[in-house]
């Protein structure tokens, strides 16, 4: 199965919100939010998108 | 030699002219020089071979001889699928794609011109043996005219105005003015791409534009011609950097986003007006006949 789509990672300062199935980076400031969502966009070819302030995720177009 | 030597080395020549004059290579750079070119100069020099010899084979009454031009048409629709072939290989390989509707559209022209060529060395000849020589000049004049005519579609300043808007961010959402382009999440690529993105919004003239530019064919063809012309700011592995086009829904608007590498709004602009409307892509709901009734269009 080939996916249009897909969240290859979700990094957060604030875990109590998050579940599910996509790796979770838990961080502890916004800072080290950024740096290592900038790693992983880098790494995995994605795109980071932020939903709000505190949770951003890498995504694959 | 014969009587219809001359007029025969006339008809190929005058296609062979023909088809030169048609297989120019602009900044597309498609074909590529040389090795490109002589296939298609080839296959020119075919094409006019077979309009020609057609005059000769129905003068001498042999008109079985014109069943070769079905043999021709099948050969040009191969010539079809390999420009569609190779440059659909290609296409995946660029940093900004052509689209599959901008590569149909190549692909036909390279078909439709050969037949085009066919079409002047057979008129060409035709008027040789006719009258004479003069005749035939003027008539592969004609020709050519007719070729040009044919060659040269319409292009998107015809069709929409185009004007220059900064994009900005409303939080983490890219914007060519209201006009939502994508969610771009850390803030030091927020920065490259206000440092090195362009907006521009077209603003379709008429209802027939407004389907037109809506085709995503006709918009990727639009971010790819302008990043050839102007240079691209992205890489392999930087998918946030990325040209887009979007659709304002309200009023048909598009919102064009790019990453040029030679920043010049004027430049821009007569680039994105000289994108090619594509075949594939023009739509004509006017002509519908119940849009021809009752209220009208805009």
């Amino acid at each position: 199965m080939t996916h249009e789509k897909l969240i290859l990672a979700v990094i957060t300062t604030n875990p109590n919100k998050i579940a599910g199935g996509a790796p979770i980076f838990t961080c502890g400031t916004r800072e080290e939010m950024e740096t290592i969502a900038t790693n992983l966009e880098a790494i995995l070819d994605g795109i980071a998108h932020a939903l709000s302030d505190e949770l951003l995720i890498v995504v694959k177009h | 030699m014969n009587e219809y030597t001359f007029p025969i080395l006339f008809g190929v020549f005058v296609g062979v002219v023909t088809r030169l004059y048609l297989l120019k290579t602009d900044y597309r750079q498609y074909p590529t020089y040389l090795h490109g070119k002589i296939i298609h100069i080839a296959l020119g020099f075919i094409a006019a071979g077979l309009g020609t010899i057609a005059v000769p084979a129905i003068m001498e009454k042999e008109f079985a001889a014109i069943t070769f031009l079905a043999l021709a048409a099948s050969q040009f629709r191969d010539v079809r699928n390999m420009e569609r072939n190779t440059l659909n290989e290609l296409d995946q390989y660029e940093l900004v794609p052509r689209g599959k509707t901008y590569i149909e559209g190549i692909a036909i022209v390279f078909e439709g011109r050969n037949y085009l060529v066919i079409f002047t060395s057979f008129i060409s000849t035709l008027a040789y043996l006719v009258w004479n020589i003069w005749a035939g000049v003027i008539a592969s004049i004609i020709g050519l005219l007719v070729a040009r005519k044919f060659m040269s579609g319409s292009r998107l300043k015809d069709i929409v105005d185009i004007e220059y808007v900064e994009p900005h961010f409303k939080g983490a959402g890219l914007y060519v003015d209201n006009i939502y382009i994508m969610n771009i999440g850390l803030p030091a690529r927020q920065k490259e791409i206000l440092r090195y993105g362009m907006g521009f919004i077209l603003k379709p003239k008429n209802f027939n534009a407004r389907s037109t530019i809506a085709n995503l064919g006709q918009r990727q063809a639009i971010l790819h011609d302008v990043s050839t012309a102007l240079g691209v700011y992205r890489d392999s592995g930087t998918p946030a950097l990325v040209p887009l086009a979007k659709r304002d829904l309200d009023d048909g608007r598009v919102g064009i986003f790019i990453l040029p590498q030679e920043k010049d709004i004027e430049k821009a602009k007569a680039i994105i007006g000289n994108v090619p409307t594509l075949e594939n892509a023009i739509r004509m709901p006017t002509e519908s006949e119940a849009n021809k009734k009752g209220r009208k269009l805009r």
